[in-house]
């Protein structure tokens, strides 16, 4: 059988393997900035390819999903301060607290659609920041400073640069896995067919809302666990990572990068961090520059760069 | 007689000031192929959508084999044997044709929160999808996204979608809208056979196929049932001439 090459596979493959030889690189070059970077990078491509579940194959336009963010975030944060250190606790913690958390939106937002969904998840996720800048007890305002990241034992040191990014890496690639068999398996086919058809969906049979809710929590937890990851990176947590411009953040990422396409938030988080990062060298107002680019983006690459990348052929 | 399968009582459904189902009673026996016509704006398609319970209606009752499914939400009726085709053609466009009957046969085959093996290497509803779109002549188009399917092969997969279900009773909402002549008269061929298997009601407006097609033909006139009877009935029909008075060739053509 002839292996056929596209674009769209060759690049998904050329990130993965790029990203898993990274550290090999800061390594030899002492490049540290890079790892921390790009480690940054990963947890956020995690987070998005946790929105694209919901956004790009379930067809939800969710504009809170930065909440989940901090509810993984808080749940690392205030179980080390109140001196819980074990991982193995700490990370079901943020995990069931954030499928509780889409569990209740869910239910009540799933009852909406189209810009009424998007408010409705965008007021949930206010909601989540006003209460947490309310926790006079855990920063309140100012966030809360982890002095010691999760403990796993000996298992492995998440103080360690390098075992800390192979960590999130692998994170994201089990997300990346298990959204792969989400969406192929019969459960991802009603999810993708609402998104599709819901009046058909219904008349052939199918109780639209338990499997949007269900597919809604997925989502929040894998996004929770990208909340976890990212407060141990930054060893704080704040408020300010709830806040509805994270949100649109990822929802940028998702877009960028490709909705409904596996690897496309992936490949939008890497873009947008990337831009963010080198253009924020160049100008304060990198926001002017990142605009621009953004609608080009959406006004002549639908599908994203992922869709540009599908209709590059083979000569 | 024998229970019928589909008996509808003094069916009321409103939209504000206008009464668009007025008291509608109907029953479809088993086997049966029952004809709903009736001028454009007679709330043919009203009354249908009230069967499948997309709408609900705000007095009478629905009964499907001596079950009460008034109250029962859409979803459900489907799993009781009601399938429904579409007026204007409902599919997942971005799926494939397969894909879109498999779907049908997996929401009868339990519940799909199965989140590991891949949908589309299920054998069972891989067959029932293909035997479905074999029924219905697209066993050639089945990995075709239905996009790129013909209006005609929309039609057709409507059908393949519906009996995919496996329905006891198959509502089909103007099967024949936009079909040119041959496809017309494929479509007529095709429910000739189905209707062998399954009992049907079918809401159409081409007076050829309705007569050739239907045991019993009920007429809708601004909501309100004014006839209801076997073809040759329909035709003698004094009211029914008169409400088509501007398509009366229609209704007559056959005598």
């Amino acid at each position: 059988m002839k292996v056929r090459l596209d674009a769209r596979k060759a690049a998904a493959a050329l990130v993965v393997v790029g990203l898993l030889l990274l550290p090999l690189y800061t390594s030899l070059s002492g490049n540290v900035f890079a790892l921390t970077l790009f480690t940054r990078i990963v947890i956020f491509a995690l987070a998005a390819a946790s929105l694209n579940l919901i956004m790009g194959y379930g067809g939800m336009m969710s504009f809170g999903h930065a909440a989940y963010l901090g509810i993984g975030g808080y749940s690392v944060g205030i179980l080390a301060a109140e001196g819980i250190g074990s991982g193995f606790i700490q990370w079901p913690v943020a995990l069931l607290a954030s499928a509780l958390f889409a569990l209740v939106i869910g239910a009540l937002s799933l009852r909406t659609r189209g810009v009424y969904f998007i408010m409705i998840t965008l007021a949930f996720a206010q909601m989540a920041y006003y209460v947490a800048s309310g926790l006079a007890r855990y920063g309140g305002d100012d966030g809360l400073t982890i002095y010691k990241r999760s403990d796993f034992g000996g298992l492995i040191n998440l103080s360690n640069r390098v075992q800390f990014y192979y960590v999130c890496l692998a994170c994201l690639l089990g997300g990346l896995y298990l959204i792969w068999r989400i969406v192929n398996s019969r459960f991802g086919m009603v999810v993708q067919g609402l998104r599709s058809n819901e009046a058909r969906m219904q008349a052939i049979g199918f109780p639209a809302t338990r499997y949007r809710l269900v597919c809604f929590v997925i989502s929040g937890t894998l996004c929770g666990l990208a909340g976890a990851l990212l407060a141990n990176n930054t060893d704080f947590v704040s408020p300010a990572a709830m806040y509805w411009t994270r949100s649109g953040d990822l929802m940028v990422m998702v877009i960028l990068g490709g909705m409904g396409s596996l690897f496309g938030p992936m490949i939008g988080a890497i873009a947008f961090l990337l831009v963010e990062e080198l253009l924020s060298q160049v100008t304060e107002y990198w926001a002017l520059i990142m605009g621009p680019l953004l609608l080009l983006i959406v006004l002549f690459g639908r599908g994203g760069i992922d869709g540009l990348l599908g209709r590059v052929r083979r000569a | 007689m024998p229970e019928p399968l589909l008996r509808v009582d003094s069916l009321v459904r409103r939209f504000g000031g206008i009464v668009a189902t007025d008291r509608v009673s109907l029953e479809v026996a088993p086997g049966e192929l029952h004809a709903i016509i009736g001028p454009n704006g007679a709330g043919k398609t009203t009354l249908i959508s009230q069967l499948t319970g997309q709408l609900m209606p705000h007095a009478g009752s629905i009964h499907l084999a001596g079950r009460d499914i008034t109250g029962v939400p859409s979803y459900r009726r489907s799993a009781l044997g009601l399938a429904r085709s579409f007026q204007i053609t409902s599919l997942l466009l971005d799926f494939s044709a397969a894909d879109n009957v498999a779907l049908a046969a997996q929401a009868h085959d339990g519940h799909s929160f199965h989140f590991w093996t891949n949908a589309r290497k299920v054998p069972h509803l891989r067959r029932a999808a293909h035997a479905a779109l074999d029924r219905v002549g697209l066993g050639g188009r089945a990995d075709v996204l239905v996009s790129r399917l013909s209006h005609g092969e929309q039609r057709e997969l409507e059908l393949a979608v519906a009996l995919a279900t496996r329905p006891q009773l198959l509502l089909l909402d103007e099967p024949m809208a936009g079909l040119g002549i041959t496809e017309s008269a494929r479509m007529v061929k095709l429910l000739q056979e189905l209707r062998r298997e399954v009992s049907i009601v079918l809401v159409e407006h081409d007076m050829d196929a309705v007569f050739a097609l239907a045991d019993r033909i009920t007429v809708l006139v601004y909501g309100r049932v004014i006839a209801s009877g076997t073809p040759a009935e329909i035709r003698q029909n004094e009211e029914v001439k008169r409400a088509y008075l501007g398509d009366q060739h229609a209704v007559t053509r056959h005598v």
